[in-house]
């Protein structure tokens, strides 16, 4: 014996973008909107310190700003540059910090003092790549003058130098694993493997394009390189080779970041897009726009902040949505956990007798009329604000189950004015939605036939009327000119198709046919 | 045994008859036979048998037949409670010992019995009603008497009228407090009439026509203890009547809800309260005979038939139109339920064969997939594709299923759902894929409006060996198209669902309507009909390879040959043609003038099955693609029309004996009539058939296996070595096995068996090899063997001649030799055989 089936309320796919875990995750505040901050030039490096509470180092044009997390303004400034200062880099512990510049210097400073405690001299040109080699006494640089050069803090002098790269050295990566080994890109289209301890380079890697960034895996066996529009990790273990080229932009990316975990990847670009990429299945899973090209992009420790500098000197700052604390549920008192396994690891002995208990199938209220064949109050029941305001799709399931049972002419019928103003509403609403067209078309034709005969005696249902009129007259022009775009576009096909065989030209045009529908849809 | 050439096959009805026939009976309330209390056996009618069903386990216990024709009534004998009597159409009513499904005894009454009614009052004569002689539509209610005469084959003669002018129907006649009077109803009359009396009043309702329907009586039902009678009537009121002595002052009471017919009714034991169903399926419990009381069992999924109560009035069950019957529990709880084969009225699906199972597949209840096991005879389990109430309500037109096509290994299955509507026809199709762990179908994809009009076909690429992505889908609409569907992966490694179907490619053909699909065994070709042409494509670019037609006929279907036939595709055209095109040189190969109906190939072999139908019989042909003879004609295969037809894989190949069947060996053919009776054709005997293959198994199963088995068992298999060219003992051991005769008296228990006198003929025939069916071969073995044992034997074998020319009655006491079952004597019964009686005569 079956039980009641309750109606099927069918759920149509959305359209456009699907929710995943990522775009949760990503999501903004849903209140702040994100902070725009005005810098005096182009944004080239933002890095955040790897100590809370995460302040971040901002370098445009000749300043360095430090932001803290949720200041607007700069908590502190270096300002000593007489041109244009480059990548200001936090050291591990966060205490330094070293940035390079176009007259050529390397400057290096306490982050609680304002006068540079080293300046590194020797480079010719603009130094862009600077960075702090992971056992905190070296540091690694590089220029326009093509070399790659390694420095001592503590007397302030340059260790070696490899003059390696054929173009402008614009990126660079420290090892975490190896204190000695640190890798630059260029723009001679190669990225270099150093190890501090020899005389040249260890790898090289053809990029294929002027690399603009460089990224090494907390592992240390991956590689990322930026360049072009191409995204393209490496294998380092394996000598160098290509894992998985990517190309996700349409302009030039520009700038590499990893995520906390390590399981995504960012890539910031020219083209206003910041993709986030899975470092399983290297798919993008997520991204953001912008409104200028970007330069620069930071994550902060535990994802909470997304920093991106833009070419017109802007700094967006983003939030990210903190994960919901659980205190506030737990503040809420609870019976205990006894109360709910009570029972519950019983094992019921061979002599017991035992009476199971039936399942309760909740019904909703609407089901519950349909099942004992009261038509007009199911139809009440779905027509009530929360069903018919927030899942109209559940009023027009039911609509259709009346329909199919034919009762759906009794239901509407007898209503008072109210109850036929609100049925109007309804169905001028939500009759040019194409999921709801056919059943919604069949109850409009039941209710102008059913209350034809009053028409004219009451000024609001008589304006329901009209309004329902001026709905489906507009649809039906929409889909005139549709069809029109439709005649056109098959005519364009036409003369792109170069077989000359009639079933291949068909097939072409009910393909487009199909697409079309369904973007109507 | 080799099976004889010249047997020629025989058609078999299969799938279990429906249950219409009669009332159910329960078993006589006996605590010894029933595992708890209450009646233990539900004994119903069913086409040409009477069924025995077990209450508790709702197993099938035992089937008896003996009938020629539909059984149309059975009652427990009132005076024996393991007695039944059954009258059938074939004029017979016989009396089953139910517990051991013997006959006792058959009577031949004449003409055609319509319902039997066998009440305790009436000692020695039961009630049937008959047709009336010399007039058309006209039945009486005879009662006849049954000699008590010993013997088996009796004739009843003594028939006296009670009534003239009832209803053929079973439930139009009801008998009142244990027999004191008989009421019957025919159209707007109600006649009852006294026995002791001998006085018949007549009542007559008004003939009103309502909306609904009109008044005419349908049923009717006497109450055990009172004088009140309950009918039903085609407009869904119940009437209660009272006081109808009087011809003038009867009084009746209505009782309205069934908003359609009543179909039948029922008094509880006490009379306390009444039941009644009909077309909404629910069963209504009536107390105190009260509009205001009563309480429901809703949705039992089909219109109820028949109702009837146990005697004991602890279980009632219900018959259905859908073939099944329900158990209720007094307290109007359901209790259980037998489900035979679905028959509905319009199997649109057609017979599918799942490749999981091998079980049948087709339209089961509303909008529901039955999967139905034919060895057993069984409904394995019922899918619910369309998931959405269904209102038992004439007139409604709802969703039901159109279309069903299953993967080549049955991982998917594709179901399209249709409601025919003129403003807003629905359809949908339905992508189930099957859940190893939850071992059936879950819902994978929903597709709503797939085409713009109807579907006509759908098909499955048939790849074995290949994976999941070369699956493909390909439906064939009224809107002129036909369309791919292929699996589509979900990129996002977090999705639920990591595949669902989309459509990957349209193809039309002249705006003609697309008719057929079907793919090539290899998958690389399709072939779609489109009216009147069948093109061909390639299924990996989607390309027109080629065109066949064949005018002016439309193409009615097409299928590909198989195997060593692959290079051919087959046509049939409702103008009357079979045709064969070759696909290498794209030429018409053959053609017949025949007007095919079914076209089905065998998945397993290049055999293909054509039914035909011309001059009012079906005929059914079976051919090899690459030669036009075709290999088995058989003719007049039944007079229906021959709606569909399936073949279903054996579990093990057949041995056929005659090159002529070798068709049959891997795969059985099954085909549905368009009144709904699903038959096959068979080799073997009835006799064979008739004892299922799981009893058999059974039996031999359940022997333990003793030292003295294991011993002989070696034995057989170092004889059957030996000689496996001659294999003559091993033949006739297997003889003496497979006899029923056999059979039952070794496996009834002693005390039920009748005398032995009454076993020995059976039994000693039984043992006898019948002369005819030997080959010349075979005799000539026998004779071998024997000359081999003759010199042991020889003594004993003078003996038995001398007994013979004394005892007048020699069967008989060979028979009691026999029982014991020497083997030494066996032979020499069977030399006895062939010694020559002849002289006997002479005396």
């Amino acid at each position: 014996m079956a039980t009641y089936k309750p109606v099927v309320v069918q759920a149509i796919p959305k359209l456009g973008e699907r929710i995943t875990q990522d775009t949760l995750y990503w999501r903004g505040d849903k209140g702040g909107t994100p902070v725009q901050i005005k810098e005096f030039g182009a944004v080239n490096k933002i890095d955040f310190s790897p100590v809370s509470p995460y302040n971040y180092a901002v370098t445009a044009s000749s300043r360095i700003h430090i932001y803290g997390r949720y200041s607007q303004e700069p908590i502190k400034t270096f300002s000593r540059f007489k041109d244009a200062a480059y990548c200001a880099t936090y050291r591990d512990d966060g205490n330094l910090l070293v940035a390079g510049s176009e007259e050529g210097s390397i400057r290096l400073f306490d982050l609680s003092g304002r006068a540079p405690l080293r300046q590194f001299d020797g480079p010719t040109k603009a130094v862009h790549v600077v960075g702090f080699l992971s056992d905190k006494y070296r540091i690694f640089s590089g220029g326009d003058d093509y070399s790659s050069n390694l420095w001592d803090i503590p007397s302030g002098t340059e260790i070696v130098s490899y003059n390696e790269h054929t173009d402008y050295v614009r990126c660079g990566c420290a090892s975490k694993v190896n204190a000695d080994v640190f890798i630059t890109g260029s723009y001679d289209h190669t990225v270099k493997l150093f190890d501090a301890r020899t005389e040249s380079s260890v790898m090289t890697i053809e990029h294929g394009h002027p690399v603009e960034s460089v990224l090494l895996f907390p592992s240390g066996g991956l590689l990322v390189s930026a360049g072009g529009r191409y995204v393209k990790v490496w294998d380092v273990l394996k000598g160098g080779q290509l894992l998985v080229s990517l190309k996700n932009h349409h302009k030039t990316v520009t700038c590499l970041c990893l995520n906390s975990s390590g399981q995504r990847l960012l890539s910031g670009s020219l083209d206003r897009h910041v993709k986030v990429y899975s470092t399983t299945s290297y798919k993008v899973v997520h991204s953001f726009n912008y409104a200028t090209s970007i330069l620069s992009l930071a994550l902060s420790p535990e994802d909470e902040t997304i920093v991106v500098g833009m070419t017109n000197g802007v700094l967006n700052v983003k939030h990210r949505k903190p994960e919901e604390r659980k205190e506030n549920s737990q503040k809420k008192r609870q019976p205990a956990y006894r109360t709910y396994v009570k029972g519950r690891t019983y094992v019921p002995k061979q002599e017991d007798f035992c009476v199971s208990k039936p399942v309760k199938h909740v019904l909703r209220k609407y089901d519950k009329m349909l099942k004992s064949f009261q038509s007009s109050k199911a139809l009440d029941a779905v027509l009530e604000p929360p069903i018919r305001l927030y899942t109209p799709e559940v009023t027009v399931a039911v609509m259709q189950e009346l329909h199919r049972r034919g009762t759906l002419r009794s239901a509407l019928a007898g209503r008072d004015e109210k109850q036929i103003n609100l049925l109007l509403t309804f169905v001028a609403r939500r009759v040019i939605e194409p999921r709801f067209t056919p059943v919604l078309v069949t109850v409009a034709d039941m209710i102008t036939d059913i209350y034809q005969p009053v028409v004219g005696q009451s000024a609001v249902v008589d304006r329901q009327f009209v309004k329902l009129q001026e709905a489906i007259g507009k649809e039906i022009d929409y889909q005139e000119e549709l069809l029109e775009v439709l005649g056109m576009m098959d005519t364009l096909f036409a003369t792109f198709t170069k077989k000359t065989a009639t079933y291949v030209e068909e097939k072409k045009s009910n393909g487009l046919t199909e697409t079309i529908e369904a973007n109507m849809n | 045994m080799v099976a004889p050439a010249a047997a020629a096959l025989r058609v078999v009805r299969c799938g279990g008859s429906s249950f219409h026939g009669a009332r159910a009976v329960f078993s006589a309330d006996s605590k010894q036979v029933g595992p708890g209390p209450g009646p233990g056996y539900l004994l119903c009618a069913s086409g040409d048998f009477v069924k025995m069903y077990s209450v508790a386990t709702e197993e099938m216990l035992r089937l008896m037949g003996g009938h020629a024709d539909l059984v149309t009534g059975i009652q427990l004998n009132p005076h024996n409670h393991v007695q039944l009597y059954s009258s059938s159409l074939d004029g017979t009513i016989k009396l089953w010992d139910f517990m051991d499904g013997i006959p006792i005894k058959t009577f031949t009454v004449g003409s055609k019995l319509l319902a039997l009614y066998a009440l305790a009052r009436f000692e020695d004569s039961v009630f049937v009603v008959i047709p009336k002689r010399g007039e058309r539509a006209t039945f009486q209610l005879v009662s006849v008497k049954l000699t008590k005469a010993a013997g088996q084959d009796l004739e009843a003669k003594e028939l006296s009228v009670v009534l003239d002018g009832v209803d053929a129907s079973p439930k139009s006649i009801a008998f009142g407090r244990e027999g004191e009077y008989v009421a019957s109803v025919k159209e707007i009359d109600l006649q009852v009439y006294f026995f002791k009396q001998k006085q018949l009043n007549r009542f007559c309702v008004s003939a009103v026509k309502t909306k609904s329907g009109n008044n005419q009586f349908t049923c009717i039902a006497c109450h055990p203890t009172e004088d009140c009678i309950a009918t039903g009537h085609a407009d869904g009121k119940i009437r209660i009547w009272r006081n109808f002595y009087h011809k003038k002052e009867y009084t009746y009471s209505t009782l309205h809800w069934h908003h359609d017919t009543v179909m039948d009714l029922a008094f509880s034991v006490e009379g306390s309260s009444l039941l009644s169903g009909g077309v909404e399926s629910v069963l209504v419990l009536w107390h105190n005979q009260s509009e205001c009381e009563k309480d429901f069992l809703p949705r039992l999924g089909s219109p109820i038939e028949y109702i009837s109560m146990a005697s004991d009035g602890t279980l009632c069950c219900t018959l259905h139109t859908d073939n099944r019957i329900t158990i209720i529990n007094s307290n109007l709880r359901f209790a259980r339920s037998i489900q035979g084969l679905i028959k509905s009225a319009d199997i649109k699906t057609g017979l599918v064969v799942d490749p999981r199972t091998k079980a049948l597949v087709l339209n089961g209840e509303p909008g529901h997939l039955q999967f139905y096991c034919l060895q057993s005879d069984q409904q394995l389990f019922s899918l619910d594709i369309v998931q959405r109430q269904y209102i038992h309500q004439a007139g409604l037109n709802q969703a039901d299923l159109v279309k069903v096509a299953f993967s080549a290994r049955g991982k998917w299955l594709a179901t399209v759902e249709e409601r025919e509507e003129v403003t807003d026809p629905e359809l949908q199709l339905k992508l189930w894929f099957y859940d190893e762990e939850a071992q059936s179908f879950k819902l994978n994809t929903r597709i709503n409006m797939p085409h713009e009009d109807q579907i006509t076909d759908l098909c499955f690429r048939d790849m074995d060996e290949l994976e999941d992505d070369s699956v493909i889908l390909v439906t064939t609409g009224r809107d002129c198209v036909f369309k791919v569907w292929v699996i589509v992966e979900d990129t996002d490694p977090e999705a639920q669902q990591s595949v669902s179907w989309s459509c990957d490619f349209i193809g039309s053909y002249h705006n003609y309507q697309a008719t057929n699909c079907c793919f090539s065994e290899d998958g690389s070709l399709l072939a779609v009909s489109f009216e009147e042409t069948v093109t061909v494509w390639d299924s990996v670019t989607w390309d027109l390879k080629c065109t066949f037609c064949h005018p002016p006929g439309k193409i009615r279907n097409i299928c590909f040959g198989r195997l060593t036939c692959s290079k051919y595709l087959i046509g049939v055209s409702d103008d009357g043609f079979l045709c064969c095109w070759n696909l290498l040189s794209c030429a018409l190969e053959w053609s017949a003038h025949l007007n095919i109906l079914v076209l089905q190939p065998d998945p397993l072999s290049e055999y293909i099955a054509a039914v035909s139908w011309l001059s009012k019989e079906s005929s059914l042909f079976v051919f090899k693609p690459n030669e036009p003879r075709p290999i088995y004609i058989q003719r007049n295969l039944c007079r229906e029309k021959i709606q569909l037809a399936a073949f279903i894989p054996r579990d093990e190949p057949e041995t056929v004996g005659s090159e002529k069947y070798l068709w049959l060996r891997r795969s059985q053919l099954f085909f549905l009539t368009d009144t709904q009776e699903l038959m096959t054709l068979s080799t073997k005997s009835l006799q064979e058939r008739l004892t299922p293959a799981s009893k058999q198994l059974a039996v031999e199963e359940s022997l333990p296996v003793t030292p003295f088995s294991l011993l002989l068992g070696k034995h057989r298999r170092q004889q059957s070595q030996d000689d496996i060219d001659l294999g003559k003992l091993f033949v006739h051991n297997k003889c003496e096995q497979d006899s029923p005769a056999v059979k039952e008296l070794l496996h009834t228990p002693a005390h039920v068996l009748p005398s032995a006198s009454f076993l020995c003929p059976i039994f000693i025939n039984s043992l006898l090899i019948s002369k005819e069916n030997k080959s010349a071969e075979e005799v000539a073995d026998e004779v071998e063997m024997e000359s081999e044992k003759t010199k042991d034997d020889s003594d004993e074998e003078r003996d038995v001649t001398e007994m013979e020319q004394e005892d007048t009655s020699p069967l008989e006491l060979f028979g009691e030799m026999t029982c014991k079952l020497p083997k030494s004597q066996e032979k020499e019964l069977r030399k006895i055989r062939k010694v020559d009686y002849s002289w006997i005569s002479a005396f």
